[in-house]
């Protein structure tokens, strides 16, 4: 019997080509470094504004996802009504669609001459665009659908049988959620969580295009990079090394709970089921 | 996007004009130029030039096609500091058009730049004018959402050089990647002002109100041409530029409203 472990070359010779071209665009970025300069280049205090709004916005555009986003997958996946499919459709759209699409919407909708902002605006005086406001809801428009969708998987996948016994039991729906439903999917909800941040991180065309760019309100890690390019290349190196550092940590740290543990232990991760 | 459409636009009128040769005779022709006809220029010329022109060197490249049947003029619109930095990361482009002299002087490879034109600075606002803006000094209070261009970019350098003359302090709500995103930002009414060219607020046309800045209060930038030691159609390059410094390039770049070199 042959050895199982070698990969006939069919196989074997596209993996290494993929690999090579996943792994040299960042081998690229390690080499050409400024290591020397790195620290002056960093200690700019432009990058330390970036990097916290970046990391501040995220985590709020994560938990903003969370708080409205899990519910959201619920009813998607347990209330039948009519439209659902076409609802699921359009409210995981963003994930398909280009953000910048995604930022002029924004605009259209919630800018100061909006559908709703004009109201915001006169009623309330208050104006999005431009705001570190802008930012989180930029990115929770472009970050969430990965979460809703990874719930909405691991809901339908998760067995019907205990939910029922809580009903049978005499738990409201309410109670059965919170209590049977939600210790069932936590993990799931956690990778989910973890790719809407990592989304949130790295978005780049929604928030350029309807929270604009100002050091320290509105300009995130990504912006920064980009805009360091046109200037200062060294400068952008460093910055980018500083988010391939940030996502290398969220990775690791998180491989076996999220990627693994994000099954349920059945049916692989939600991403993966699809 | 504007302007991405807009080359889009370019180029399908290219396209249409190149199709239609044979029985085209509506184009406005402006007559081949003395120094090109005859020269064989042929193929696609690629022109990285600053957003300020992106009207004036559409137009300019119609005209530019059908005086030289066999070329497709293609543009790339950017800000000049972006344009600067993409040609010396080895972008493959015949001739660069920048805002100002700083970032031509960032391209080693360009040959011999020759300034063509000149530009100043003005204050574009909503139609309805929702600040009410009447002057320079009004941008810097405080209340009123002003965008600017980056400090990199030309129109930003020139927009400070205005406030450093008259030792005011703005402060901006958003620094627009270039000078065309700062003005989608106030046609789309979501700032109070924002300070671009003056040829911007003429190519805008109803969609802003200008607001003109005195001449002792304002700054200029100039706008240097060259063509690319390593530019893939050196004939067609040279062939390019010489029709931006012609007689017909100047009477469109006046058209737009910019000076005179």
């Amino acid at each position: 019997m042959r050895r199982r472990s070698a990969a006939p070359w069919p196989l074997a010779v596209p993996a290494l080509i993929a690999i090579a071209f996943l792994l040299l665009p960042l081998v690229g970025l390690v080499a050409r470094a400024p290591w020397r300069t790195l620290p002056s280049l960093l200690s700019d205090p432009t990058v330390g504004q970036a990097l916290r709004l970046s990391l501040v916005t995220a985590t709020l555009a994560t938990a903003v996802s969370l708080l409205v986003g899990v519910p959201l997958a619920w009813v998607l996946a347990r209330v039948r009504f009519p439209g659902r499919s076409v609802l699921r459709a359009l409210v995981t759209l963003p994930l398909v669609l280009p953000p910048v699409v995604g930022g002029v919407a924004l605009f259209l909708a919630l800018g100061r001459r909006g559908l709703v902002g004009q109201y915001l605006d006169r009623w309330f005086g208050l104006t999005i665009p431009f705001t570190p406001a802008a930012v989180v809801l930029a990115e929770t428009f472009v970050a969430m659908p990965f979460l809703v969708v990874a719930v909405e998987g691991a809901l339908r996948a998760a067995d019907p049988r205990f939910e029922e016994a809580s009903a049978t039991l005499g738990a409201s729906r309410w109670t059965t959620f919170r209590r049977v439903t939600l210790p069932m999917i936590g993990p799931s909800v956690l990778a989910g969580a973890v790719l809407c941040w990592a989304r949130a991180l790295g978005e780049f065309g929604a928030t350029i295009t309807f929270a604009g760019n100002f050091p320290g309100r509105t300009q995130t890690m990504p912006i920064a990079v980009y805009l360091a390019l046109e200037t200062d290349p060294d400068a952008a190196i460093a910055l980018s090394l500083v988010l391939l550092a940030v996502s290398l940590l969220i990775l690791v740290s998180l491989r076996d709970r999220v990627l693994r543990a994000g099954t349920g232990g059945r049916a692989g991760p939600p991403w993966r089921r699809a | 996007m504007k302007r991405i459409l807009g080359t889009a636009a370019a180029l399908a009128a290219a396209a249409a004009l190149v199709a239609g040769c044979g029985d085209s005779t509506d184009t406005a022709s402006p007559g081949l130029s003395p120094s090109a006809s005859g020269s064989g220029v042929s193929g696609p010329i690629t022109v990285f030039a600053a957003a300020s022109l992106t009207e004036s060197f559409g137009t300019l490249g119609k005209q530019f096609e059908a005086a030289h049947p066999g070329t497709t003029v293609r543009f790339n619109f950017a800000a000049s500091s972006a344009l600067a930095q993409s040609i010396t990361q080895g972008a493959p482009a015949d001739v660069f058009a920048s805002a100002s002299a700083t970032n031509m002087k960032q391209v080693t490879d360009a040959i011999d730049p020759k300034t063509f034109a000149n530009n100043v600075m003005e204050i574009a606002v909503p139609p309805d004018n929702p600040g009410r803006v009447a002057a320079v000094a009004d941008l810097a209070r405080p209340g009123l959402k002003v965008a600017l261009c980056q400090a990199q970019v030309p129109c930003g350098a020139t927009a400070q050089a205005v406030f450093a003359k008259q030792r005011l302090t703005v402060k901006p709500v958003t620094l627009g990647a270039d000078v065309k995103s700062v003005l989608t930002q106030v046609q789309l009414g979501e700032v109070d002002a924002g300070v671009v060219y003056k040829t911007d607020v003429r190519a805008a046309g109803s969609k802003v109100t200008g607001i003109e800045i005195p001449a002792d209060q304002n700054a200029s930038t100039s706008y240097p041409i060259a063509t690319l030691k390593a530019a893939p159609n050196p004939a067609g390059a040279a062939a390019f530029v010489a029709y931006v410094l012609s007689a017909d390039g100047e009477k469109v770049l006046t058209a737009a409203g910019f000076a005179g070199p």
